[in-house]
């Protein structure tokens, strides 16, 4: 299998309307060479999934401020199962306390990344995380 | 592509769909598989091209013009291309950002490509992708090419209808005359006319329209005004829209239309292949040495090529 570019989808669940981060990192991986797919703000968990079904993407990444990520979360978690999608990569971003990040992992979430990541090192996690699931794909 | 997974991507399974249109996206012995497997299931779809230079409203006047195909209960494919970057290869694929409207309707299969280098306002997978949602069963598939300049013309060999969105204040009538863009549109679409000298884009096209000599039964392209952030002029847009098909199919234009465009993917695949191999024949070190006696004006480019394709092929 050929290597393809990687595919990202980024979106903000939820109804806060604060998208400048998440158009930061869209940028960011712009920059580090990969397809971002930006379908903004308010997105429903079913909107989320769907679109990272049609878009085959690698990886999902999810920006929240408003302190709903343990109700939303799952939900599109849910979702990206049912739709056979449970191999991609999730990442989210935001406003998250450090004591969710334990339940984020354990619900799938590969890292989460708060204010003041360095768009490099979020880049580099991608990067190698994706690596990792091809070659396990391919093996 | 085995027969379970061709049977459920033409019941129109969404990942079956987007997993076929990644194969063909990375190309190689994949993507031969996956049309060889689908190409007996093509050429039903009616193909419409959107194309425009970036801020005209394309993503918008696709997103509305779907809206209705969708209350009329047509299944649609949506094909968005984006430009790649030339220096890191990658890409914002922001076209679904404009049609949230369309989100969370399984009637509707949309899909945002990178053009990965390709020029001409498609990514070079977009003809492949076509044939993935001809034979997926959507009856219409919407084309969205890159915003385009002034010769990104390689949707209309694509599509069986072009439409070129233009937009109050571009540029003067100079432009509506020049080659290019305008020439391909079956329709001419003056967006956001809600602005000033929409009226005057408007008669500027009409002028440029009227000055070319007609032939009978030649299509004249409509020029309509649309609003498309408000929903305006979207029904008259659709109704121009079947209108055309109908004159491609009353004077035999599908038929020929076609083999036009088979001719010219036929020559655009041959070349890429011929490309391909001869790049594979020939190893670096006879490339640089042709280059060094280019530099030292030894040699010219033209016999540069005959010395390269010459060799390879003796």
């Amino acid at each position: 299998m050929a290597d393809r570019p990687i595919r990202v989808l980024i979106a903000k669940p939820g109804l806060d309307g604060h998208d400048r981060g998440a158009k930061v990192v869209a940028r960011a991986l712009r920059d580090a060479g990969m397809e971002v797919i930006y379908t903004g703000i308010r997105q429903t968990p079913e909107m989320i999934a769907e679109a990272a079904l049609q878009e085959d993407v690698d990886v999902v990444g999810l920006s929240i401020l408003s302190g709903a990520h343990l109700d939303l979360f799952p939900r599109i978690v849910d979702q990206l199962k049912q739709k056979g999608m449970q191999d991609v990569l999730l990442v989210c971003g935001g406003i998250i306390p450090d004591e969710d990040i334990a339940a984020l992992k354990k619900m799938g979430f590969a890292g989460a990344f708060g204010p003041g990541t360095s768009t490099q090192d979020l880049a580099k996690f991608i990067r190698e995380q994706v690596a990792a699931r091809r070659a396990g794909v391919t093996t | 592509m085995d027969r379970a997974t061709v049977e459920s991507l033409r019941g129109g399974n969404s990942r079956a769909v987007a997993r076929a249109i990644s194969a063909v996206e990375r190309g190689g012995v994949e993507a031969r598989e996956v049309i060889a497997a689908l190409f007996r299931y093509t050429g039903r779809a009616h193909v419409i091209g959107v194309t425009g230079a970036p801020g005209t409203g394309k993503s918008t006047l696709v997103n509305e013009i779907a809206k209705l195909y969708r209350r009329r209960g047509h299944r649609l494919g949506i094909v968005a291309v984006d430009p790649t970057s030339p220096f890191t290869g990658g890409a914002i694929l922001g076209d679904r950002l404009r049609m949230q409207d369309l989100a969370g309707d399984d009637g509707v299969f949309i899909r945002s490509m990178a053009t990965r280098g390709n020029l001409g306002g498609l990514a070079s997978a977009t003809s492949d992708t076509i044939k993935v949602l001809d034979a997926a069963g959507f009856a219409i598939v919407l084309v969205e090419t890159v915003g385009a300049g002034q010769s990104e013309v390689d949707i209309a060999k694509n599509a069986h209808t072009t439409l070129v969105v233009d937009a109050p204040g571009l540029g003067d009538d100079i432009q509506a005359i020049k080659a290019g863009i305008l020439e391909i549109a079956d329709i001419l679409i003056v967006n956001k006319a809600d602005h000033d000298d929409a009226n005057s884009t408007v008669a500027a096209l009409e002028m440029n329209l009227n000055l070319k000599p007609k032939a009978e039964n030649d299509w004249r392209p409509p020029v309509l005004k649309t609003i498309a952030i408000q929903g305006e002029g979207i029904a008259d847009a659709v109704e121009w829209i079947g209108k055309h098909r109908a004159y491609l199919e009353s004077n035999h234009l599908l038929e020929s239309r076609e083999r036009a465009r088979l001719r010219a993917e036929l020559e655009l695949v041959a070349q890429r292949e011929l490309m391909t191999r001869l790049v594979r024949g020939v190893n670096g070190s006879k490339i640089e040495a042709l280059v060094e006696k280019m530099a030292a004006r030894e040699m010219d480019v033209y016999q540069a090529v005959e010395k390269l394709i010459g060799d390879t092929h003796s």
